[in-house]
């Protein structure tokens, strides 16, 4: 047998490039950056400002399974897309929608990710107006794969550089609903609970671009922790976010709880976070609450310059503690005792 | 039940561990021995707390995937070479271990869906059930918690006369160990913490040569944070009073004689063994094999399997001085270098109950 | 699987198969080890299996401790 490889230059793609933390990005630095040179990529923004006043992104979707309660793979493709808008401040206009359909997919399947699409795009408010359809031989593909991409009109420019301490990290909803649904509809395992996916458009979010927000994101893969240490990491000050002021359902706290797995790392498809200015936070809550998607968002934390060391994300632990959040570096897997 | 996390309770024990500390010539050096307390101490924030009381937490060798020394590991890769058919299922930090010859994820194929993941013995039976053609073989770990399981399961098969299914088992039990440490004087210790749910399993009998012969305090925590800090307590209370006992701070799921039908079933399907442990080597009469009777569904007899005493770990691996309680997990030249969890060196970095993959993600600003 | 909560038993067969319950999320286990356990009761599951069941009184003094102790004023 011959010896394991050493761990920085692995020769095949394994699964945990895929899976959002450290791995990927470092993966994502070392390869696909320095293949391109654009400087629009340098910050490997998840949506892209070009000239004109046009925002454009794009996305791949390889959810297993395709259906899961509370959404499916189609409505993932058109929410995934929007929210990248939203999140870097554009009004999300148009998409395009590509599908990879395995041989024997049955035409049923399609024709509700089609109508799940349909919907999605109509409440979302975006068109679909290009496409492209392939089909590839049984065991080729997984069912199906869907790569969205979307542009939309720029309203306004995200502004970490004019985050400072005291401004306010707000996120949207509860959290790790996506991630739960998903993971217990495979039937991996010997638990169920009454979980459903949060997948929605955040256009709701759009006005706060204009009320106060400097930054937002969407909480995807590799959870909030995650999206937010990469927000930190760029800050010259911590950030600093109270365990008891997390939003989340009871069946997530349980099943998270009972899994093993930490809700700060699980993954959303209709939640996000934002960071507004200290003095706009209050308006900016009662704005968001108004809205039927908004109605748990809560100020989980602030910038702090007064804890930690730049560049920290820090968790006031609910017993009074305080640890450092990293963002995840790979799978999650269920612990023994 | 909040009460078990409310900032005020935890706020009054750590007070009230202050000055218990101050009595007792400070500072306190403590081992918890089960990981899961590891994780709840750092999860919480709790390590540096207590030790602005006097308190220092040491962690111990309570995390089986951790104590299982690479030679299994090995062998369960030798068992799969050249067997397709076969399917080996274990529990998932198992699959990320590091060894010679890779960890199982790595150096078993993923075609044909070989190598299954399970959260318990029963689901890996009814994958032999299920697969009459094909070979089951369940890699068991754990401890006097887990062991029942398996025994049972192990029974069942012999009941149901499945010939297409054995246990690797990796079994371990708690209180050699402590022994072991003990008798080697590395570590200063002036009490232990025991593990809330194989003291579930096997009662406080069997620490009572800690006491007794080592005359050293202990008790039985349970996994919320006032748990712990209330078992912290009754230590100091012990060491203050000089009447060493094994306390029972868990009392509302441990009973003093433990679980007898689990402990009856353990000692119809298993014996003691010897067996070597990563960092603390040979400990006797430390480890549970399947009886000769049920030889049929061991797959070390059934496969003939070698399992190599003499293996060791990845070149630089301290794993052992952690699991002995004599490095803390930051002070290893690998920590968070080399070893990482995306990139780990030995099992405590893998193991969602080892002490290193708990401090580096519990990790203090 | 190590559930280090408890979990209120809302099923159980003359098999030992059952299901628990903990914060509304549902789980397979099986009561081999506990003879005397019925829906309703607390236990510990773990791997599957429901290894101790929750004693209602010594459970009840321990929260009126930390209550007191929550309580309780720094001399």
């Amino acid at each position: 047998m011959s010896p394991p490889l050493s761990p920085e230059q692995p020769a095949r793609i394994s699964l945990e490039l895929g899976s959002g933390g450290r791995l990927m990005r470092e993966f994502l630095h070392r390869h696909i950056l320095a293949s391109f040179r654009s400087p629009l990529l340098r910050d490997l923004p998840d949506a892209v400002h070009l000239e004109a006043g046009i925002a454009f992104t794009t996305d791949a979707y390889v959810v297993d399974p395709l259906f899961f309660p509370g959404g499916d793979i189609g409505r993932l493709a058109v929410n995934g897309t929007v929210n990248d808008l939203v999140v870097s401040g554009a009004r999300p206009q148009f998409l395009s929608l590509s599908l990879i359909l395995e041989e024997g997919l049955p035409l049923a399947d399609l024709k509700r990710i089609l109508a799940s699409i349909r919907s999605a795009a109509a409440a979302a408010g975006v068109e679909v107006v290009t496409g492209d359809t392939k089909v590839v031989r049984r065991g080729q593909a997984d069912k199906v794969f869907i790569v969205t991409s979307g542009v939309g009109k720029i309203l306004a420019k995200p502004a970490p550089a004019k985050v400072k301490p005291g401004d306010a990290v707000i996120v949207t909803g509860n959290l790790g609903e996506h991630s739960l649904a998903v993971l217990l509809a495979r039937g991996d395992f010997s638990l169920s609970a009454k979980v459903k996916s949060d997948c929605a458009p955040l256009r709701f979010l759009l006005p706060l671009w204009k009320q106060g927000a400097l930054w937002m994101r969407d909480i995807t893969r590799g959870g909030l922790a995650t999206i937010l240490s990469e927000l930190a990491e760029r800050l010259p000050y911590s950030v600093l976010i109270e365990e008891e002021n997390i939003p989340l359902s009871r069946p997530v706290r349980g099943a998270a709880e009972l899994l093993g797995v930490d809700p700060l790392y699980l993954a959303c498809e209709g939640r996000a976070v934002l960071v507004v200015s200290a003095k706009k936070a209050k308006a900016a809550i009662r704005s968001l609450r108004r809205h039927p998607q908004g109605r748990r968002a809560t100020v989980i934390g602030r910038v702090e310059n007064k804890v930690g060391k730049p560049g920290e994300l820090l968790l006031a632990t609910l017993a009074g503690g305080l640890r450092r959040l990293e963002p995840l570096t790979s799978e999650l897997l269920p612990r023994i005792c | 039940m909040k009460e078990f996390r409310d900032r005020k309770v935890l706020a009054g024990l750590l007070r009230s561990i202050g000055r218990r500390a101050e009595q007792a010539s400070p500072p306190v050096r403590m081992m918890e021995v089960c990981g899961t307390h590891t994780m709840t101490i750092h999860r919480f924030g709790l390590q540096p707390l207590l030790e602005k009381a006097g308190v220092i937490m040491t962690s111990g060798p309570g995390c089986p995937v951790c104590i299982t020394p690479d030679a299994y590991h090995e062998a369960a890769i030798g068992l799969m070479a050249g067997r397709p058919d076969t399917i080996l299922a274990t529990f998932g930090d198992m699959t990320r271990v590091p060894t010679r010859q890779g960890s199982l994820q790595t150096a078993i194929p993923a075609s044909g869906s070989r190598l299954k993941i399970v959260y318990s013995p029963q689901e890996a039976l009814e994958m032999a059930r299920q697969n009459p053609s094909r070979e089951v073989v369940f890699f068991g770990v754990g401890f006097e918690t887990t062991i029942p399981s398996i025994a049972l399961t192990v029974k069942q098969a012999a009941r149901e006369h499945l010939s297409n299914f054995s246990v690797l088992s990796a079994l371990w039990i708690i209180p050699p160990p402590l022994r072991a440490i003990l008798e080697s004087g590395e570590v200063r210790l002036r009490g232990f913490l025991y593990p809330g749910h194989v003291s579930a399993i096997i009662g406080l009998r069997p620490y009572a040569f800690v006491p007794e012969e080592f005359g050293l305090a202990g008790a039985v925590a349970g996994f919320e944070p006032a748990d712990v800090l209330l078992a912290v307590s009754s230590v100091l209370d012990q060491i203050i009073r000089q009447k060493p006992v094994v306390a029972n701070e868990y009392s509302r799921v441990v009973r003093e004689e433990g679980n007898p039908r689990a402990l009856a079933l353990m000692e119809e399907i298993l014996e003691l063994k010897d067996a070597h442990w990563r960092g603390l080597g040979l400990i006797p009469r430390s480890g549970l094999k399947i009886r000769d009777l049920f030889g049929a569904w061991d797959a070390e007899k059934k496969h003939r399997l070698k399992l190599d005493p003499g293996s060791s770990e990845l070149p630089g691996c301290r794993c052992g001085e952690v699991l002995r309680g004599v490095l803390a997990p930051p002070l290893c030249g690998l920590f968070g270098r080399k070893c990482r969890p995306e990139s780990p060196l030995g099992p405590c970095m893998v193991s969602l109950e080892g002490a290193c993959l708990v401090y580096y993600k519990y990790s203090q600003p | 699987m190590c559930l280090a909560v408890p979990a209120k038993i809302v099923s159980l067969d003359e098999s030992r198969q059952g299901e628990v319950d903990y914060l509304g999320t549902r789980v397979k286990a099986n009561f081999a080890f506990l003879e005397e356990a019925k829906p309703g009761d607390w236990v510990i599951v773990h791997a599957g299996f429901a290894i101790s069941r929750m004693d209602e009184e010594e459970a009840q003094e321990t929260l009126s401790l930390l209550r007191e102790l929550a309580s309780a004023q720094d001399t």
